[in-house]
């Protein structure tokens, strides 16, 4: 497959995930961080946003499982999972949780479970993208070096 | 001497995720050619500070084979377990040998009260989170301030200019296309600096 369709592939994808309210313009703003000298920068703040969140996912789960929930120590990872999906520019995870921290906040399990399941959810369609994201990513870069040699 | 004047501009980051500790150093890297650490709580920074225990007796007092690193700025997280990062602000200006280094805050919240509380403690700017490639510019007074003082010291007649930033002025060669040109679009309505490349190590 050529550079250009590759390309063209990858730019279909982060736009996709624009419009469907995955991604939001702090994503942009870590695309303009990465240059020739940090080939590799979104790539690695995405793997440490999967990694932060899927920890963070699994700790509220023990958490809500509990007979009595601990709403301070949830509200302390979802405070968390919301910065961090933040700064990555993950609108949707984000949102969920503004929502899960409401729920938090009036101490609403009901609430906390189903947004955690909501949270779950988006997470893992955009892991998915993010993944198929990150393959193009080392395809075209592989190319560019290929064709410096 | 010569040495001092070609000391790049550090800056020590504070901040408990490490996700946002790649951002920060990658924002501050990019925007200007600065040095940067980034420690993961507010009693990593005094340990790296080299907060001496005659200055704060309730902070753990540094072995003599330590060595000080010079930083010239401060930006830490509010929001961290343990010291926060008002705490870590309000340790700094009480110090005596500390209190001259400009200190920024960031916070994912957007609180007017603790914006207040952060600013009248003494803090030079407060970044709401996540901090954007713009914010970036804010720096650059703070950044002149800590340097002329340190050119004044050192050299004897200097051009100096307050309303003038040092970011990215000499660096553009050796970073890549896209971004840079988005760099300089937002810094072309800034002057850049009289100063000679002798005084400055922005090469």
């Amino acid at each position: 497959m050529s550079l250009m369709v590759l390309r063209e592939q990858l730019n279909v994808l982060v736009n996709s995930m624009f419009l469907e309210g995955l991604l939001d313009a702090q994503f942009r703003q870590l695309q303009m961080l990465q240059d020739a000298s940090n080939p590799g920068f979104v790539a690695e703040v995405i793997t440490l946003f999967c990694e932060d969140s899927e920890r963070m996912l699994t700790e509220l789960t023990k958490l809500l499982d509990q007979a009595v929930v601990d709403y301070q120590k949830v509200d302390a990872y979802v405070h968390q999972l919301k910065g961090s999906s933040s700064s990555v520019g993950a609108q949707s995870v984000k949102l969920s949780c503004i929502q899960f921290k409401q729920f938090c906040e009036e101490n609403n399990k009901e609430g906390c479970l189903s947004e955690l399941n909501m949270v779950k959810h988006q997470y893992y369609s955009l892991r998915s993208k993010f993944e198929t994201m990150l393959q193009l990513e080392q395809r075209i870069q592989a190319y560019d070096s290929e064709q410096q040699n | 001497m010569a040495v001092d004047a070609e000391a790049q501009f550090h800056v020590l980051a504070v901040d408990d995720s490490l996700m946002d500790r790649k951002l920060i150093e990658r924002l501050l890297k990019t925007s200007s050619s600065f040095q940067v650490t980034t420690v993961d709580s507010g009693s990593k920074a005094l340990e790296v500070l080299g907060l001496k225990e005659e200055d704060q007796t309730s902070t753990s007092a540094l072995s003599p084979q330590h060595n000080e690193i010079e930083v010239n700025l401060v930006i830490t997280d509010y929001c961290m377990p343990g010291m926060t990062g008002y705490d870590l602000l309000k340790k700094i200006k009480e110090s005596s040998s500390l209190k001259d280094i400009p200190v920024v805050i960031m916070s994912s919240e957007n609180v007017p009260s603790r914006i207040n509380r952060c600013l009248e403690g003494g803090a030079e700017e407060f970044f709401l989170k996540p901090v954007q490639l713009s914010d970036m510019r804010r720096l650059g007074p703070h950044i002149l301030k800590g340097k002329h003082k340190e050119q004044q010291q050192l050299h004897q007649e200097e051009n100096s200019n307050t309303n003038h930033t040092i970011m990215g002025s000499s660096n553009n060669n050796n970073m890549s296309n896209k971004r840079k040109v988005m760099d300089e679009e937002i810094l072309s309505d800034r002057t850049r600096l009289g100063f000679s490349s002798s005084s400055l190590n922005l090469i």
